[in-house]
């Protein structure tokens, strides 16, 4: 995906005219690759470190392992392979990381430091970390998919250890020492008789434009000091105490605020608008009309928001209806899905059955559209001055959202400088990148100061692009020994990828005079896949179950607007298909998790499947019993994509049997996400993971009617509180030393939704198979 | 444009805005404090948090002109990030944030509670946190951590210095 946002110059440097070489000796680089082979392997270790394990076999990345038969160099070293893209040293000593990847509250840039350090044996806080910047950092794409590990932290881990046997090999020039009889400590090479000299005096007069050859061998795992340990993340003090912490946050000289006003329905036509009133309002500066683009600029926050108030209600509308009414009136998206015309492809094709079956069971499943659901609403800042711009932006991703503004705005891509700054969490594709064209048009409508805009509540729920509605259809077969024999399913959905890329994919530019129209969304193909994702069980991809067949219907147009939401197609495909192994399981009288166990090859998943069964006290469990309560348990496991992280999970939960209300008493979760940088750190995104699902599963739906959303802010939209979040959440963590990272941030989606689910069936006998929940039907028991 | 004298954080203000001005946009704007932060405009999140003499109030909803002369506390009152406050060092120790948006509103709301509840119950603290929501689902942490810093002030001042 990123891979079409690289930009290189001739000499294969990066094209970017800010980024450049610090020292620039020209002969150092003969020497450098000279001396490169000559330095034997630190500590003997093999190149097993970070490389290998399931990544080939499984189909993650092949560049997590480095220097893999593919000749692929590892994660983004693979696109991006000077080590001076990654790593700086100034003769200060100034160490400088820099990654494409950016903060989203998931703690990247902590685990990311840690990486580093750990590979040039420095403490964390001596490094500086750049993210995502245009100007600066490596083209990695977007931050999304669970991918920031596996991308940034793998080539981060081997540039490092480059540059650490760069290092080490100037050192053994300067001091005529062998190579391993000398000691790095916090960015200072010692030699045993006591001679030193810090990395930077080592590099004067070279540099470290040198290309990636993914063999320097990292740290054995078993050495490690800081990666693998709990490190703090460096990004919380600040975010508890008031500073500067985000892009809401920034107040640049002679800043103006602005906020749009969008049409009160997807389809609305303005008739006409009178901005006279409006610009006599104090305080405003500018009022723009484009098209259905309208939007007040003021020199204050709280005086935009009144101006755009009166700008709202200045503007005559056309509201013609435009979704499909009967799916309206019924405020069912499974409808709407359905009626959908489809791209179908067969995604999975097994023999036919050939053992006898016993029973057969089917089933529907579906889920709505559901919402990011930022608590802060999106914002950017953005300004031009002298025919270039500079934006401030939490968009996942810098570069595909410079190339999307260069063909809005009419500029080339080097008049675009986009920075990310952090925003309120995203949990996929918001309306980050919606907000950061509003503030560059409203730049170029206001040249030289900056402008900021946030989008109010309203805007945030009724525009950011939502979560896919997806419906599936399984149909499965038991043998006498109740073994799944046959499997066929169906899974249908609109895009879960409209992401920038192109001024079509960004809210304002279609809503202009002379509009954008959106590119044709595309499928993603497996084995990631999008809608389609998990849509092929683990039990057939690396458990006994082969005969099957799996149709993928992709859905390119959708009458509302749907993208990337946290895990994509899994959450719905993990919810289906663990609901129904449940359904299978009972049916036949198994226990759920030796059901699961049953189906099952891969010792990694079995593993995660005991922990958590055995953590949560599966076997031997006795339903409490109170007054007007009902009490069950429930089970689900998935690979993440089938080829990133493991997790299972246990759940109990409380239903009322008066209010249908569903509480989740504890929940006991299992992950392996292959080597852990920050053990703290995956916990946080399970944890969250869990609860955010279990909002979704238990509360989350975007309402309609044939014109509008109704579902406009919190009231309308509730999710979770505290007091239905769980009254313990246990996540233990499986660690591997040495295989590839696997992610975190989307694994315990999908598992939770059907955890929950299959709880909820072992309550009160009611099988559930719409998200969300539907709480009135918990009540009534039927 | 009115002039009002506001206290926060211990400290006198002068401001000139219009009276119906959300307090939010007053600290945020015109006192360029980060602290309480916009989600909804509507009451219905808590992210814009702040104390009000001794209650927690939702500033997105508090006209600047009926602050008059009740204090107002924010969560840059109770300590920095060199220094942080009892709660704010809880949140740190916990690592109770994610994104963090939604932060400084929940260690003023715990404010609020400690103040009033000197040894809240796990009930208690649940029940007190409703009004406030996070979207990463750290609120596992978050209980922790108000748990921590009831725990430690229980304990007496210097229990944990």
């Amino acid at each position: 995906m990123s891979g079409a946002h690289d930009q290189r110059g001739e000499d294969g440097r990066p094209a970017n005219p800010t980024r450049r070489r610090l020292l620039g000796a020209a002969g150092s680089l003969t020497v450098m690759f000279a001396l490169g082979p000559a330095w034997p392997q630190q500590g003997g270790q093999s190149s097993q470190s970070a490389g290998q394990g399931g990544a080939s076999e499984s189909g993650v990345d092949g560049a997590a392992a480095g220097g893999d038969k593919s000749g692929k160099l590892p994660g983004s070293l693979d696109k991006e392979p000077w080590l001076d893209a990654w790593i700086r040293i100034d003769a200060d000593n100034t160490i400088t990381v820099f990654t494409g990847k950016a903060e989203l509250g998931q703690g990247i840039k902590t685990a990311l430091l840690q990486v580093a350090a750990e590979e040039l044996q420095v403490m964390p806080g001596r490094l500086t970390l750049v993210t995502a910047d245009t100007a600066r950092t490596p083209d990695e794409g977007y931050t999304a998919g669970s991918h920031s590990m596996q991308d940034s932290g793998t080539a981060l881990r081997y540039a490092a250890a480059q540059v650490r046997s760069v290092l080490l090999g100037l050192a053994a020039q300067r001091f005529t020492v062998d190579p391993a009889s000398l000691k790095l400590d916090q960015g200072v090479i010692h030699t045993a008789d006591g001679r030193r000299a810090t990395y930077g005096e080592l590099l004067v007069g070279h540099d470290l434009h040198l290309r990636a050859d993914g063999k320097s061998a990292p740290r054995d795992p078993a050495s490690h000091t800081i990666a693998g340990k709990n490190l703090a993340r460096i990004d919380i003090p600040a975010k508890v105490s008031g500073g500067v912490a985000y892009v809401q946050d920034l107040r640049l000289p002679r800043m103006v605020h602005a906020r749009v006003v969008r049409p009160p329905t997807p389809g609305a036509q303005l008739q006409g608008v009178d901005t006279a009133a409006v610009e006599k309002l104090p305080g405003v500066l500018k009022v723009v009309v484009d098209g259905r683009f309208l939007a007040v600029i003021a020199d204050g926050e709280y005086r935009a928001i009144k101006a755009s108030t009166a700008l709202a209600r200045a503007a005559r509308w056309t509201t013609p209806a435009t979704l499909p009414a009967a799916a309206a009136r019924m405020g069912d998206a499974a409808a709407l899905v359905r009626s959908l015309p489809s791209q179908d492809s067969t995604i999975y094709d097994g023999p036919g059955a050939n053992a006898a079956v016993s029973k057969t069971l089917r089933a529907a499943y579906s889920r709505p559209f559901q919402l990011h659901g930022s608590i802060g609403p999106s914002c950017a800042v953005a300004q031009l001055v002298d025919g270039r711009y500079t934006i401030w932006t939490h968009s996942q991703g810098v570069y595909p959202l410079r190339d999307a503004l260069a063909e809005l705005l009419g500029a080339g891509k080097d008049a675009i400088h986009c920075i990310h700054t952090e925003g309120s969490g995203c949990y996929g594709h918001n309306a980050a990148d919606d907000v950061a064209a509003d503030a560059a048009l409203l730049a170029r409508a206001y040249p030289g100061r900056p402008v900021r805009v946030q989008w109010m509540r309203e805007d945030e729920h009724a525009w950011e692009p939502f979560g896919s509605p997806m419906v599936t259809s399984v149909q499965a077969s038991l043998d006498a020994g109740g073994r799944i024999v046959d499997w066929q399913y169906h899974v249908w959905s609109p895009p879960h990828n409209t992401r920038p890329g192109k001024a079509g994919n960004l809210l304002a530019a279609t809503h202009l005079a002379k509009p954008f129209t959106p590119p044709p969304a595309k499928p993603a193909p497996q084995p990631e896949g999008a809608g389609d994702r998990n849509g092929i069980p683990y039990y057939i991809l690396q458990g006994p179950v082969k005969s099957g067949h799996i149709v993928s219907h992709f859905q390119p147009d959708a009458p509302l607007r749907t993208s990337a939401l946290r895990s994509l197609g899994a959450y719905g495909n993990v919810f289906s298909i663990e609901s129904f192994m449940d359904e299978l399981a009972h049916a036949s009288s198994q226990d759920p998790v030796a059901f699961r166990l049953a189906h099952l090859h891969d010792p990694r998943a079995l593993e995660v499947v005991r922990s958590a069964a055995q953590r949560f006290g599966w076997d031997g469990w006795r339903r409490p019993s109170g007054p007007g309560l009902q009490r069950g348990r429930g089970f689900a496991f998935a690979r993440y994509k089938n080829l990133a992280a493991y997790c299972a999970m246990a759940v109990e939960v409380e239903l009322a049997r008066e209010t249908g209300l569903v509480r989740i008493v504890r929940a006991s979760v299992a992950v392996d996400c292959g080597e852990i940088v920050n053990p703290d750190g995956v916990r946080n995104q399970i944890e969250g993971g869990v609860i955010q699902s279990a909002s979704w599963t238990l509360l989350e739906k975007v309402r309609f009617d044939d014109k509008q959303i109704l579902s406009r802010d919190w009231a309308g939209y509730p999710i979770l509180r505290f007091n239905q979040v769980p009254r313990t959440l246990d996540v233990h963590l499986i660690d591997r030393p040495g295989q590839p990272f696997l992610g975190t941030g989307e694994a315990s989606q999908g598992p939770t939704a059907a955890a929950i689910a299959n709880a909820v069936f072992d309550a009160c006998g009611l099988r559930l198979r719409d998200l969300p929940l539907d709480r009135a039907r918990m009540r009534d028991g039927h | 444009m009115t002039t009002f004298n506001l206290r926060v954080n211990g400290k006198p203000h002068a401001v000139d805005t219009d009276p119906e001005t959300p307090l939010l946009y007053v600290l945020r704007d015109d006192l360029q404090m980060n602290g309480a932060k916009f989600g909804c405009g509507l009451g219905q999140c808590g992210a814009c948090t702040v104390m009000l003499d001794d209650a927690a109030v939702m500033s997105c909803l508090v006209p600047v002109s009926v602050v008059g002369a009740r204090a107002v506390r924010t969560v840059e009152g109770i300590g920095t990030a060199d220094a942080p406050g009892l709660l704010q060092r809880a949140f740190i120790e916990e690592q109770a944030a994610q994104c963090g948006y939604c932060i400084a509103g929940m260690i003023m709301r715990a404010t609020e509670l400690l103040e009033h509840t000197a040894a809240p119950t796990d009930d208690q603290i649940r029940a007190h946190m409703m009004p406030n929501l996070c979207r990463c689902g750290t609120h596992m942490r978050i209980l922790r951590a108000v748990r921590r810093a009831a725990d430690t002030m229980h304990a007496g001042p210097g229990a944990k210095a």
